[in-house]
């Protein structure tokens, strides 16, 4: 038998050397990635066309891309899944129906992105192709956003039950209807929780890959249209590795989409603190 | 005494939790403009009562309520909107709940709610509501700080004044100060002493004193039953019934 204190010092080692471990392998990738491709991102990378399919030029086009790409998948996707949410948890949180949706949301978050990939390029691509003009902005969007869905309705959701229910109590005792309470009491209460929810959302449209090789066509021009194909930075990413395998320009792009990355959610923590004073002091 | 009106009364009213009866044929005349205290052991069903009267108990599944409950000679279960009666009959809880917004908004929240917009008038019913309810003096150089700086007993008075912003007749107190200390206590029960003028008071308490300080009628009830109903005074000094005496000397709960 060990001793109580020997055993105590036996898991904290363990503990400390898993924590290394992760703290370690976040450093090596980042490092690696970011010493490669650092010296390759200039003002000029970041503002000029890619030439020769991405093997030389920059990847202005394909910023743009993934801006604008993002924008269209969350206008699509976070009305709905906020919309969702409130419905499953304030009107309807009890009965099969909502025990089925909760169901289909969360098999839903568990498919592989390939898969989405699969259906977006059945559905809208050939399918839908007079309306979303096949491969296209509107087609990648439409799929990611089914994509972002569940993660979207999930977080919102654990944001609203976290609103205590002495604020619903208050506001109903004064005479206000559900929609007034909902609108007026819970969802700015659950905002913070909300956004971090879109948050997750915006990191999954940047980082994917798959779905959008199905879908987004791949053109290296600034689409001028939603019928346009277009090309976001982790495809980018993926066919100048790939199929140009012109390395230095795949890490100086993953440079970039790591720092854009790590911006965003810079920005996102900014807010929610800023959103987090104005309620509590 | 004799002569005042009645403004709530109940005709055998009972309540289920499912296959659990809370309330068992509670007969009951709440007197206009007096305080009335409703007292008992954890778990008698007073809450639950002081809850059927603004139908709070609407929100909670499984909940079944046979019998009737008048105000103003009106059935609260089918001659109101829900919304006209919630307005009518205010609430307070037993725990502060202040929205996590500024003072001023926390106020207007009701009026706004039903339909004013207009910024001078909305001042007006801030300023008259905190009056009421004893802060105004406390927090008029700050309305627009968040209403969750304030101290527990200065958030209880802020739940009251936005209760009374709404302008009703009847105001619900459901052990308004058990989350309180001493001073904080007293300075609500003083409130509702003032209150009592223009405002019919249903009070829950488990502070027996409280209840003798504040109240002018008493029930007392037991096991979702009123056993005993009737002035305060007669209450704590003549009970009727044993079981009354025996919960107000602390015999049991």
């Amino acid at each position: 038998m060990l001793k109580p204190r020997t055993t105590e010092k036996i898991a904290k080692f363990i503990m400390w050397v898993a924590a290394i471990l992760t703290v370690t392998f976040l450093v090596l990738v980042l490092g690696y990635i970011l010493l490669n491709g650092l010296p390759k991102v200039s003002w000029e990378f970041l503002t000029t066309e890619p030439e020769a399919m991405g093997a030389k030029g920059g990847i202005f086009s394909t910023i743009i891309s993934t801006v604008i790409f993002t924008l269209v998948t969350l206008v699509m996707s976070v009305p709905v899944g906020v919309l969702a949410a409130i419905y499953l948890t304030e009107y309807m949180s009890r009965g099969p129906v909502a025990g089925v949706i909760r169901f289909g949301t969360d098999a839903l978050a568990g498919i592989p992105s390939i898969v989405f990939g699969l259906f977006g390029f059945a559905f809208f691509v050939v399918l839908l192709k007079p309306v979303t003009g096949g491969w296209s902005l509107i087609s990648g969007s439409l799929t990611a956003a089914i994509m972002i869905l569940p993660t979207i309705i999930r977080t919102t959701e654990e944001a609203i039950k976290a609103v205590p229910v002495s604020y619903r109590e208050g506001s109903y005792a004064l005479g206000a209807t559900k929609w007034q309470t909902v609108s007026r009491t819970v969802l700015p209460s659950a905002l913070p929780g909300i956004i971090t929810g879109v948050i997750l959302g915006i990191g999954r449209a940047v980082g994917e890959t798959a779905a959008l090789l199905l879908t987004l066509g791949g053109s290296l021009f600034i689409p001028l249209s939603l019928t346009e194909p277009a090309s976001t930075m982790s495809m980018h990413l993926y066919k100048v590795a790939m199929e140009v395998g012109a390395m230095d320009m795949a890490f100086a792009t993953a440079s970039v989409l790591i720092i854009s990355v790590l911006l965003i959610n810079t920005g996102a923590n900014v807010i929610l603190s800023g959103l987090k004073r104005r309620t509590t002091a | 005494m004799d002569n005042a009106q009645i403004k709530i009364h109940t005709k055998d009213l009972n309540l289920f939790y499912g296959d659990n009866q809370a309330l068992k044929s509670v007969n009951i005349q709440v007197e206009e403009k007096r305080v009335t205290a409703l007292i008992g052991p954890s778990g008698c069903g007073k809450s639950t009562f002081l809850k059927t009267l603004n139908r709070m108990n609407d929100l909670i599944p499984y909940v079944k309520i046979h019998g009737e409950i008048y105000l103003d000679n009106l059935n609260c279960y089918q001659d109101y909107d829900i919304v006209e009666l919630r307005k009518r009959v205010g609430m307070v809880f037993q725990k502060p709940n202040p929205f996590p917004m500024s003072i001023y908004d926390n106020i207007a929240y009701g009026p706004r709610v039903h339909g004013l917009k207009a910024k001078a008038a909305l001042h007006d019913i801030v300023e008259r509501s905190l009056r009421k309810a004893a802060l105004w003096e406390e927090v008029k150089d700050r309305l627009k700080h968040s209403a969750l700086g304030l101290s527990g007993g200065q958030q209880q008075r802020l739940c009251i004044a936005r209760v009374l912003a709404v302008e009703p007749e009847v105001v619900l107190m459901d052990e308004p100060t058990s989350a309180l200390d001493p001073m904080a206590t007293l300075k609500i029960e003083d409130l509702v002493q003032e209150l009592k003028s223009n405002y019919t008071i249903i009070i829950v308490t488990h502070n027996m004193q409280q209840a003798a300080r504040t109240s002018d009628r008493t029930a007392f009830f037991l096991h979702g039953e009123i056993v005993e109903y009737g002035a305060t005074e007669k209450i704590f000094n003549v009970p009727k019934d044993k079981r009354t005496e025996d919960y107000i000397t602390g015999r049991f709960g």
